[in-house]
């Protein structure tokens, strides 16, 4: 059923099917690269959003703190900044834990959200679904309340059995505000 | 310190079968006999060093500056084939035996998921070990590489240990074989379980 | 057409790929945390599947013997990456769940024991069915493994939660579970299905 395997037919045979293969790709690759790249943007833009008060436009910038660079978008509303959407990664459970978080000009805390994870499924994943320990950082006011878990003295509750997570995330969160600090030190020189 | 974590890591914590799931085809295909299990390790544990090294160049220095990451699922099982092709023609001439110890187990690793999945792993994830997350250099990700076809190795010797118990004893009839393994694989993956979060 | 019919209804239960010949057993037991995780695992093998299948029947006459298996791997790895474009563009949230286990459907032996044992000696059409009735065994597995894993791990099935809270066994969710799990399902089918 095969053809001779000679050495002309097994080269040209190899080389035909590459050649159409990366042909394939590349035009797949063509028309598929701006939905790829809607479909980031929208989860960034998604992400920016929930952890915001509403706002007119942002912009993508990145400061020093604590020896770190941290990477935000500045949300501006009628000419005023609204809050700040700091990227703060920490060392989780499992491995590297990204956040998203929400902070007021004022150093509040507006909201918090999860950007990935690689915590111990239904244990410390549940960061990014128990209810009640996400909606404990709305609002969070490090000025009155004190960021860390209960265990060692602080005011966030703790996920059942998932002490280590709950303290990586505050830590992500109280990185976020002291780099919004800075910035709003930076602005008032 | 620093690689010291990454062993720990790839061998106890994120032991490559019982937490990662992969190259579990092989892992019940060998595993019936010690012997062939710890050739089967060596083997696998050339070749995902090798491999991990050489497609860990091609991402860097090929791929990544022509923008070409999409391609690297083909690129990278393409060099796997090859490599292991020409592992098995030069250790043939090089050393015999060797290759009769390794040799009869190569064929097989071209579709070992270990190997790819660790090839891809290391171009692609943000690792901690202890330090910022970050992505791996090279020697890094040779260590990881090695590591983990250690802890390869671990796992199919232990297991090839507890089969060959287990053949010898009166189990029911649905249960023969495959199914069996199974759940002596979820014993002691659950064994394995008690290292988890000792390396971050 | 009943030839057809029969080669899929043949890949569900007979040649089902995951209880009776045992291939694919990486993602099968590393993407089933949930129902819906392992039913997009078995239709994203599926798509794979059929269209390496029917590309392969087609190309099969003119490659030579000796090359046969690098033309192979190229062609399943094409599609795979097309895949994995094509989910990237439109499932990225499934895309990143999946996470590694898309790419290495490559290596998945079904795909290519399938082009090796079916697909280099049948037509288009047959190719195709036989594509689609094992990739229909492999997502019907997938799903079932899934199902019970979320029911003990979670308590709830398809994302729908029905023991009010979210306090399953949480070791069906890990990884013992899942080769436990596999272990007597496999154990269930041979009771009730495997005739000898």
């Amino acid at each position: 059923m095969a053809a001779v395997s000679n050495l002309k037919n097994m080269v040209t045979v190899l080389g035909l099917t590459c050649l159409l293969c990366s042909a394939v790709l590349g035009g797949a690759y063509a028309l598929t690269k701006d939905p790829i790249d809607a479909a980031a943007k929208a989860k960034t833009d998604k992400a920016v959003g929930a952890v915001l008060p509403a706002f007119d436009e942002t912009s993508y910038e990145s400061v020093e703190a604590d020896g770190k660079s941290y990477n935000y978008y500045k949300a501006v509303k009628g000419g005023e900044t609204v809050g700040y959407a700091v990227e703060s990664t920490v060392v989780g459970f499992g491995g590297p834990l990204s956040l998203m978080v929400g902070v007021t000009p004022a150093g509040v805390v507006y909201n918090t959200s999860v950007l990935s994870h690689s915590e111990t499924p239904g244990l410390g994943a549940k960061c990014n679904t128990d209810a009640k320990f996400m909606a404990q950082w709305e609002g969070f006011d490090p000025s009155a309340k004190i960021l860390s878990v209960k265990k060692d003295g602080g005011d966030v509750d703790a996920i059942t059995a998932s002490t280590i997570t709950s303290r990586a995330y505050t830590e992500a969160v109280k990185n976020a505000v002291n780099a919004v600090k800075k910035l709003e030190e930076k602005d008032h020189e | 310190m620093e690689y010291f974590l990454i062993i720990i890591s790839a061998i106890f914590v994120n032991n490559i079968v019982l937490a990662q799931f992969l190259g579990i085809c092989p892992y019940l295909g060998v595993s019936n006999k010690l012997s062939t299990a710890s050739g089967m390790s060596m083997a696998v544990c050339f070749v995902i060093t090798l491999a991990t090294l050489v497609t860990y160049l091609i991402n860097q220095y090929l791929l990544v500056p022509f923008q070409l990451e999409f391609l690297q699922t083909i690129a990278f099982i393409l060099v796997i084939a090859a490599l292991v092709q020409m592992v098995e023609i030069v250790l043939k001439k090089v050393s015999p035996s060797l290759y009769q110890a390794l040799g009869i187990f190569l064929p097989l690793i071209t579709t070992n998921c270990a190997v790819l999945g660790v090839a891809i792993t290391v171009v692609t994830k943000e690792f901690t070990f202890g330090l910022p997350s970050h992505m791996l250099n090279l020697g890094e990700a040779l260590v990881y590489a090695f590591a983990t076809s250690l802890g390869y190795g671990l796992a199919m010797v232990i297991f090839a240990g507890i089969r060959e118990h287990l053949a010898m004893n009166d189990v029911p009839k649905a249960f023969k074989g495959v199914p069996i393994a199974l759940v002596s694989v979820g014993i002691l993956a659950l064994a394995f379980m008690g290292f988890s979060g000792m390396v971050k | 057409m009943s030839k057809n019919l029969k080669l899929i209804t043949e890949g569900l239960v007979k040649n089902n790929p995951t209880f009776v010949l045992l291939l694919g057993m990486c993602p099968t037991l590393a993407t089933t945390t949930s129902a819906i995780n392992g039913l997009s695992m078995g239709l994203a093998t599926l798509f794979v599947l059929v269209l390496s299948n029917m590309a392969i029947s087609l190309i099969a006459p003119v490659v030579p013997d000796k090359v046969h298996i690098p033309v192979y791997i190229v062609v399943i790895a094409t599609f795979v990456t097309l895949l994995q474009l094509l989910m990237q563009a439109y499932t990225p949230g499934m895309y990143e769940t999946l996470g590694l286990f898309i790419p290495l459907i490559v290596v998945n032996c079904i795909v290519l024991g399938r082009a090796e044992a079916f697909a280099n000696k049948h037509g288009v059409l047959e190719s195709a069915c036989d594509g689609l009735g094992v990739g229909l065994g492999f997502t019907c597995s997938l799903t079932v493994l899934g199902l019970v894993r979320e029911i003990l791990g979670s308590g709830s099935a398809f994302g729908f939660n029905f023991i009010g809270g979210n306090d399953g066994m949480l070791a069906f969710v890990m990884a013992p579970g899942a080769f436990l799990c596999l272990g007597y399902l496999m154990v269930l089918f041979n009771k009730f299905f495997k005739k000898d």
